[in-house]
Formats: structure tokens, sequence, C-alpha cells
């Protein structure tokens, strides 16, 4: 099978690898690069468990091939908390028990976290909507809608 | 927070760790994407196991030919379920619950004879990466002869189809019955009225986020496998490998259950797959990785429920409950999973007397076998089909009194002072104060108003139903001698080791295995109130059947009573050997000594005091410890339960329902739950939102099916509804507690609560909003067009 050399940066760092052309982008971030944060729990894009950003956007990595994103900017949950430090919205799915097995809870941090930046107060509703492609079994959402929401309020309060 | 009054049933003193909502220790790896599940695992050399799955639902193996696959760049090997049984292994999947008269048929890692449900292992290829196996999978030719199949489990018996297992001609498995057949018959004789209810409760497939998976590693030199795998019970599996699969001794297999992404009960079981993995491994001498898809998940984890049932109720017109009377053909797919057996008799026919005082009960059970997926225990596990059953029977037997029913509840709840109540369907109820958390969960909807507002809005063409759900659930499975007199092949203690280090820490490993139940900081609050000590100073480790010599898993709504009961145990065992050592350094006697927030002190003379931690190094430096005494704190326990624990709770529901859209609303959540003692209440309060959220799914989303050829229609994520954040409502919890009395932490567990809750109030709620249509009963799940067909939007 024909294989490519592709580039990528991820959280910053610069990796070079090469990927068969039907290579998703999650198991290039998971196996070649070692970036176990994003989870697949579909591979038909239907979870959100794999969410990542690409060059400012949130996608389901399983539902691109690894040659798309060459010379991406790529960040994952790994990216979030700054030198150990968790983000606020780390801290807030902490605080209000917004995961349970975890399983769901990097691709809900992506969605949450590209969502939050153009959001900056959003409504119980909109925050649901924004999570809809996200699911989670274990919680039943509502303290993930928590979190989000203090999440909100605490970088209001700062800004 | 630090509330020491509200660890009313410890007696450990004063850190005030039990209670208290902790934010739990296991997040930041979860939040930062370094926790590692199964497949976030790699070892030097790792190859990858794909299988290749029946696609019919029932047909004969003719012939399997591998070469094609066999010849392909990067596989290794392919196998097929004659080379398993030439490799002379035990080549049992077995059963874990035996039943009176029951049907045994063999059950192996891979068929060799007959296929008996879509996806089916028949064979595996183990290649040097994950894309070559799966590819070499469809160049494996299988030749069947096809056979006539049956996924219903009324047809089964009833019909006349071949038999899925030559053993159970007439495809019954068991035929189960529990109750005074007699008593109850005499009831519904004398009695004034009787209601009754024809319902189904479909098939669910629990859908953890994590499929399943497994890693295995086997090392020729030291004859030991290694196996890390998505487990809710390592050392029950390490156990079915060693007896019954691959005949390798209990101590050469080690079982980790890493980081589990979720299990609801589909991580119980032993299935061929994982046990196929490790039998590969030991033949390449590679380790081997296999990862379920969701397909797979979909195809192979068992299912939940599958229950058709006539149910009948038998009432004085005062509305005094009489007699329940329930036949249920329960579906067990195409073999028997571990607790397949178990999950429809036993789990089930014994809640069927609720929160109410009954006087007889009777209930058969005939246990099916079908061309499908396993069925065995999903969160709620018979229970929760038990209790939907007279909470139906309960709702219908009000519209037919015309009593409004809350009321019809009431005037049956099992009162107070009436326990340890035995109820006619063989339980002996722990504790309970029913009519408290009724009354709590109707004040948050504020009831009398609410039923005020339906009427005014009925007149004006809207429907609001009020749906109420009252429930209990035997859970902390379970006492030993009892399960065992009832077939259980394993035991229902639970094990745990609690240890002070040299330097003061503690570290304490625990037999039950989380898959997000939070027990790495509700077992280290246990042991930290017992021991007086601060909760980050515990370390809970579980998941390692090398590191924990024994345990039992989680399931059942186990872990905190049963778990947590034996931390408590043998913490309070580690407590009075320090004690001992403090009285003896202290030059006093043991009866002198007081403990107080992790300081011994002698009574009278509180100046002259030890702490335990430096008790934990003297006890380990052994230079002056009491005349006969071993040096080290720490303690073993085996903790056996005299009972199940009883946990109990209402829930109400306010939707709305649009007639000509079918549409459903859910306005208002409301649950009150009663868990006895609460060991950190914000733990208790997220088990209770996800089990709300799966019961709400299984009312209104949910629900397997398959098609005319035998195949699973629901297939798929986008075919099988898991709730998204926008189906769902906020939910508004509060709780009662009323301690379990046998339990050493007076707890009753909470994992499957809210699921056997949600599932009855939804529905209670629907069919009450469409009374004035004449509907008193919907089955699950209830979707927009049944509502529209039942309201007669189709004539
Ligand atoms: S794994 Fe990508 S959406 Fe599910
Ligand atoms: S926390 Fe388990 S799936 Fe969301």
């Amino acid at each position: 099978m024909s294989e490519h050399n592709i580039s990528v940066t991820v959280n910053g760092t610069h990796h070079e690898l090469t990927v068969e052309p039907r290579t998703l982008l999650v198991s290039a971030l998971r196996e070649e690069l070692g970036y176990t944060g994003a989870n697949v729990g579909c591979e038909t894009g239907r979870c959100g468990a794999c969410t990542v950003r690409v060059d400012g956007e949130t996608i389901k990595s399983c539902t691109r091939f690894a040659v798309q994103s060459d010379g991406a900017e790529i960040e994952t949950v790994e990216g979030l908390a700054d030198d150990g430090e968790l983000s606020t919205l780390q801290e807030q799915f902490q605080e209000n028990h917004g995961l349970q097995c975890g399983y769901c809870t990097p691709g809900m941090l992506m969605s949450a976290d590209t969502f939050l930046r153009e959001n900056e107060d959003p409504s119980r509703e909109e925050i649901r909507d924004a999570i809809e492609g996200n699911l989670c079994r274990c919680t039943g959402y509502h303290n993930i809608v928590d979190a989000i929401e203090a999440t909100a309020d605490q970088l209001g309060e700062q800004r | 927070m630090s509330d020491a009054d509200a660890s009313g049933a410890s007696d450990g003193d004063g850190s005030g760790a039990f209670g208290a909502a902790i934010e739990r220790g296991e997040d930041v790896p979860l939040l930062t994407g370094s926790g590692e599940y199964t497949d976030d695992i790699s070892l030097r050399g790792t190859t990858h196991l794909a299988i290749r799955r029946s696609d019919h639902a029932h047909a004969r193996i003719e012939s399997i030919d591998t070469s094609d696959a066999e010849a392909m760049e990067g596989v290794l090997a392919v196998f097929t379920g004659e080379d398993v049984v030439e490799s002379g292994v035990p080549n049992t999947i077995p059963t874990a619950w035996d039943l009176p008269g029951l049907v045994q048929p063999q059950y192996r890692m891979l068929a060799t004879d007959k296929v008996r449900h879509e996806g089916t292992p028949v064979a595996a290829v183990v290649a040097e990466t994950r894309h070559a196996a799966s590819d070499a999978l469809e160049h494996i030719h299988v030749e069947y002869e096809e056979l006539e199949h049956v996924t219903d489990p009324v047809d089964a018996v009833e019909r006349d189809v071949p038999p899925v297992h030559d053993e159970a001609e007439d495809n019954v498995a068991f035929d189960f019955e529990l109750g005074d057949a007699d008593a109850t018959d005499e009831a519904f004789a004398d009695a004034d009225r009787v209601a009754s209810v024809d319902l189904r409760q479909p098939r669910l497939i629990p859908n953890a986020m994590e499929p399943r998976a497994a890693l295995a590693d086997w090392e020729e030199a030291t004859g030991k496998l290694r196996l890390w795998m998505t487990s809710q019970n390592p050392h029950l599996h390490r156990m079915l490998l060693s007896a019954g699969t691959l005949g390798l001794p209990e101590n050469k297999i080690q079982v980790i259950a890493p980081e589990v992404g979720g299990g609801f009960g589909s991580k119980i079981y032993h299935y061929p797959d994982e046990a196929v993995t490790a039998w590969c491994s030991m033949q390449l001498g590679r380790p081997v990785k296999w990862q379920a898809t969701r397909s797979e998940s979909y195809l192979t984890d068992c299912h939940g429920r599958d229950h058709v049932t006539t149910g009948e109720i038998a009432l004085d017109d005062d509305g005094t409950i009489r007699g329940v009377r329930v036949e249920t053909h329960a579906g067990l797919g195409a073999q028997l999973s571990q607790f397949g057996t178990a999950t429809p008799s036993y789990l089930y026919a014994t809640v069927l007397s609720g929160q109410y005082t009954i006087p007889a009960i009777h209930c058969r059970v005939v246990g099916a076998f079908t061309n499908t997926t396993p069925v065995d225990a999903y969160r709620g596990a018979g229970r929760a089909e038990g209790i939907y059953v007279i909470e139906r029977l309960v709702d219908v037997a009000a519209r037919e009194l015309e009593m409004d029913p809350a009321e019809l509840r009431r005037r049956n709840l099992v009162p107070p002072d009436e326990f340890p109540y035995e109820s006619a369907a063989a339980l002996v109820y722990d504790s309970g104060e029913y009519e408290r958390a009724m009354d709590l969960a109707l004040e948050h909807v504020d009831y009398e108003e609410l039923r005020e507002r339906q009427r005014e809005l009925r007149d004006e063409g809207r429907y609001i139903g009020i749906g109420i759900g009252s429930f209990i659930e035997s859970a902390g499975l379970s006492p030993s001698g009892l399960a065992g007199d009832l077939g259980a092949q394993a035991g229902g203690w639970e094990s745990s080791i609690v240890r002070f280090d040299s330097t003061g820490s503690v570290t304490v490993l625990a037999g039950t295995a989380d898959q997000g139940q939070g027990h790495r900081t509700t077992y280290a609050q246990v042991a930290a109130e017992e021991l007086g000590v601060s909760v980050d100073d515990v370390t809970v480790v579980e998941g390692d059947t090398d590191r924990i010599p024994q345990g039992m898993g989680t399931y059942g709504s186990r872990s905190a009573s049963v778990g947590g009961g034996s931390i408590a145990r043998g913490a309070r065992e580690v407590r009075e050997k320090a004690r001992r050592i403090a009285a003896h350094q202290l030059e006093t006697s043991v009866d002198d000594i007081e403990f107080d927030d992790g300081e011994f002190h002698v009574a009278g003379a509180p100046d002259r005091s030890l702490h335990i931690q430096t008790i934990a190094h003297e006890a380990y430096l052994g230079h002056d410890l009491p005349e006969g005494m071993d040096p080290g704190l720490e303690e073993t326990n085996f903790y056996d339960p005299e009972n199940f624990t009883y946990p109990f709770g209402t829930h109400v529901a306010v939707v709305e329902v649009e007639p000509e859209t079918g549409e459903i609303e859910i306005e208002r959540y409301v649950a009150v739950d009663d868990c006895g003692e609460i060991i950190n209440p914000m733990i208790v309060e997220g088990q209770v939102h996800g089990g709300i959220a799966q019961g709400i799914g299984a009312a209104l989303y949910e629900g397997a099916a398959y098609d005319d050829d035998g195949h699973l229609r629901t297939r798929r994520m986008d075919e099988y509804v898991v709730p998204h954040a926008t189906q769902l409502p906020d939910f508004e919890t509060d709780n009662t507690v009323t301690p379990s009395p046998h339990n050493p932490i007076g707890v009753k567990g909470v994992g499957e609560s809210a699921t056997i809750a949600a599932a009855p109030t939804i529905v209670s709620a629907v069919a009450d909003a469409l009374e004035p249509f004449g509907v008193d009963h919907l089955d699950m799940p209830i979707t927009p067009e049944s509502v529209w067909r039942a309201t007669g939007g189709d004539n």
C-alpha cells in the first residue's frame, strides 16, 4: 500500500510521520504519535469521543484521514492544561463532577472549550446544543452542563 | 467541607471524611488525557486480533477455508474453533448461576458446529497491524447451511421452530416459579377488582462509551498470562478463565482492569472474545490486542431485558392490594451468559412486592433460548424489570379504581414499623421510610397544585402527565450462603486489605473494580474516617489481581455496601491493633485508650497521646510492641453481608405530550433516593443522574430490534439512540437517609436505583397525560409514533 509523509503540529509540537492513505486522523494521533487522550467510541462520527481541534475548529477525528490534515495545527485534550495546571474548564469539570468514567471527557472538553471561545454567556439550552454531538453514557449531562456554565461564569468574571 | 455529624454510621473518630462532597482524586488523569484505558496500552511487538463473526442468525457451519487469509501480508495466523479444540484447553464459557432443571448447552470460544446468533465468533485473525487483521476477515471463506431462526422469546417456545440447542427441544432453558400459586389464586378470587397489563420490555444495549477490549501477553518461560481488559470484576474473570476456559492455574493469570470507560453490566461477563485474545497470545507467544468496534459491541455485548409479560393485580375497592400474579417469557439469547439465568429469575421475581405489603405473589418465568445476542444483567438487572411490572400494575389499578395513583401507593406502602419486612416474594427488606421519601418527592413538584394545573390545561386541550415511580432495589449482592442456596456458583463477599505504610500513609487494596463510580475517592473517605487520617493520606488500588489478592468485583450496586463494608471492617481491625500498641507504649490498659481524630490518648490525660500514624511507624519498627504481637499494621478482610441492602425512593416526572405530533417533553424530573448513609453526596448525585438518563433512554429512545432475517436492526449509533444532551432535561435530586441496620457503614448502594425508577416514572407520566384518550399503558420505547397511534392519530 502506498504511504504518505505528512507533517502536523500537535499542541505546538511539530511531528513528521508516515501514514497509509486510509489511516484516520484519530489513529494517527493515538497510535503513531501517542496522543491517546482522544478516544474512539464509534469510528463513525456519532459519539464525539475523538473530538479534537484542527486549525481552530472542532472535528471528530475519526471522520477524517490523517493525510487530509497534512500541515494542520491540531489541538488535543493533552494541550488544555498549562504546564500541569488545569484550565478553568477542566477544573470546573472536576468541581461539578462532570465526568465519571472519563471516556467521553476529552472530546467533551474540546467541544466545550471551542464553544466557550465564541459564546461568553450561554444559556443551558445553548450548552446542550453545543455538546449534542458528544455522547456521555455516565453522567446524564446535567453536571457537564453545570461545569460549562460555571466555566463561562468564571471566565466572564475574569474579563 | 467537613461535617462529622453526617457520618452517623461510622465509629471512626473525627476525620469528617465520611459524608463530605470531596472532589474525585481520579479526575485529573482523565481530564488531561493521561488516564490509560486498555487500548491506550501497548507492549513491544503487540499484534492485533480481529474476529470473523457469523452474519447468519442460525446456521450450520459446513466449512471454513482460511488459506487466502493466511497468505495475506502481515497476517500471522488464522484460527478456527477446531484449532481451539485441538489445543486441548477446557474451552468452556461457563454459566455462573444454576437453576433447577436448567439446560446448560456447550458454549465454546469459537463456534465449531453451529452459529446461533448474528455475531457468533467463528474465526480469529492475528496480524501485525489492525488494518491487516481486519482486511483478512473477508478473505476467510465460511460456508453455511442456513437454518430457520427465532428471535422472540414467546415464539421460541410456542411456535414450532428448530431448537437453538438440541438439548432444549422446546427452547426452554428453565421454567422458574416463585411465590405461592394457591394463595395467589385465592387472593384473586376474594378480591373486589382485578387489573392487568400486557407489556414488553425491549432489549437494551448497554453502550458503555468505551467498547470492550483486551491485551494479552503470554510469557512462555514462566507460563504466565497477563491480560489487560475492560473488566468490572478482574478476579471473577481470572477464575473463569482458569477453571473454565484456558485451564491455566489461577496463580499464573494476572487480570488487570486499567481505566474502564463505563460498564453498566456489560463488562461483568466472561465473553469468548477476550478469552480468544488470551488464547491467541498463548499460541503465538506475542502480545495480542483486541479492540471491539462499536458494531461489535452492539452484536456481542450482552443485551439487557427482553421480557414479554402479563401482570395482574388484585385489590379491594378501598385500594388494598391483595395479590399479584406475573407470567413472563424472558429471552436469554443464544447462550447462557454468567448471570443470564439469575437476572430474569431471582433478581426479577423477588422484587415484585415493590414498596408494598402484598400478601400473595406468584411469578412464573420461562427462560427461552433465541437466536440473538446473549442477554444478561444491564444496569437495574432484573430489579428494573420487576419494579417496572409492579409500578405499571399499580398505575393501571389506580385508573381502574379511579383513585389517585399517589394515594393508592400510599395506602399500600410497607410502614416503617414493619421492618425487617418479609415480602411474599421471599425477601427480607432491611429498613425503609417509604412514605417520607414519597412525600418529599411529591412536595418538590407541589403535587396537589400540579393536579389542579393538569385539569385546567386539559380544558385548554393541553396534556401534561404526572408520573410516579416508587421503587426498592435488592442491592449489595450478596450473602454468600443465600446466593448459594439459590444457585450462585460464586460467593457474594467482598475482600480488601487496609494497610498503614511504615511512614503513616494508608494503602487500601479493594477487590471491586471501578468503571467511573469514583471508588478511589469514596473508599478513601471510608478508610480515612475509620482511621482518623486525611483522605489525601489514603491511596486506593483496584483492578489488578496480582496486587489485590481476592475480590468479587463491581455489579449489583455492591461496591459501597459490600466493598465499603469490607474496608470499614478491615480499618477497624487496624485501628484496634494500633490501640493495643498505643496502650502498651503509653503504659496503660487498652480500655483506657480513647481515639479521637487520629489520636490515641489516655482517658482523662489528653496530653498523653500518640497519633495513629506514629503508631504505624512503631508497628513496622517492631522495637516496642506488646508481648507476642506480630509487627506490621494491616488487615485482610473478607466481608460477607448478612442480607441484601434495600435502597428505595420515589421519582416524579412531569411531561407534556402533544397528541397531534406525539412529541413528549419532560418538564421536570424529580428524584428522591434513599441509599442509606451517604459517603459522598456529590458522587451519589452523579450516580442518580446517570441512572435517570439510562432509565429515560429506555422509556423514550432505546430498544434493540431484529429484522425478519434475524439480523440486529439497531447496530449503529444512529440506529440505536443513546440519549444526547438535548434529549434529556435537568434533574432535580434529593435524598432521605435511612441507614441499613446490618451494613457496617449503614450504606445501601445507589448504582442502579435511578435506572430502576426512571423507566416506570416516565411511562407513568406519559400514560397519565394520555388518560383523556383512554390510554393506560404504552410499551417502551414510547416514540412520537406510538403516542400518535395510541391517541387515534392513525385512524
Ligand atoms: S469515535 Fe469519532 S465520533 Fe465516535
Ligand atoms: S463520563 Fe463516562 S461516558 Fe461520559
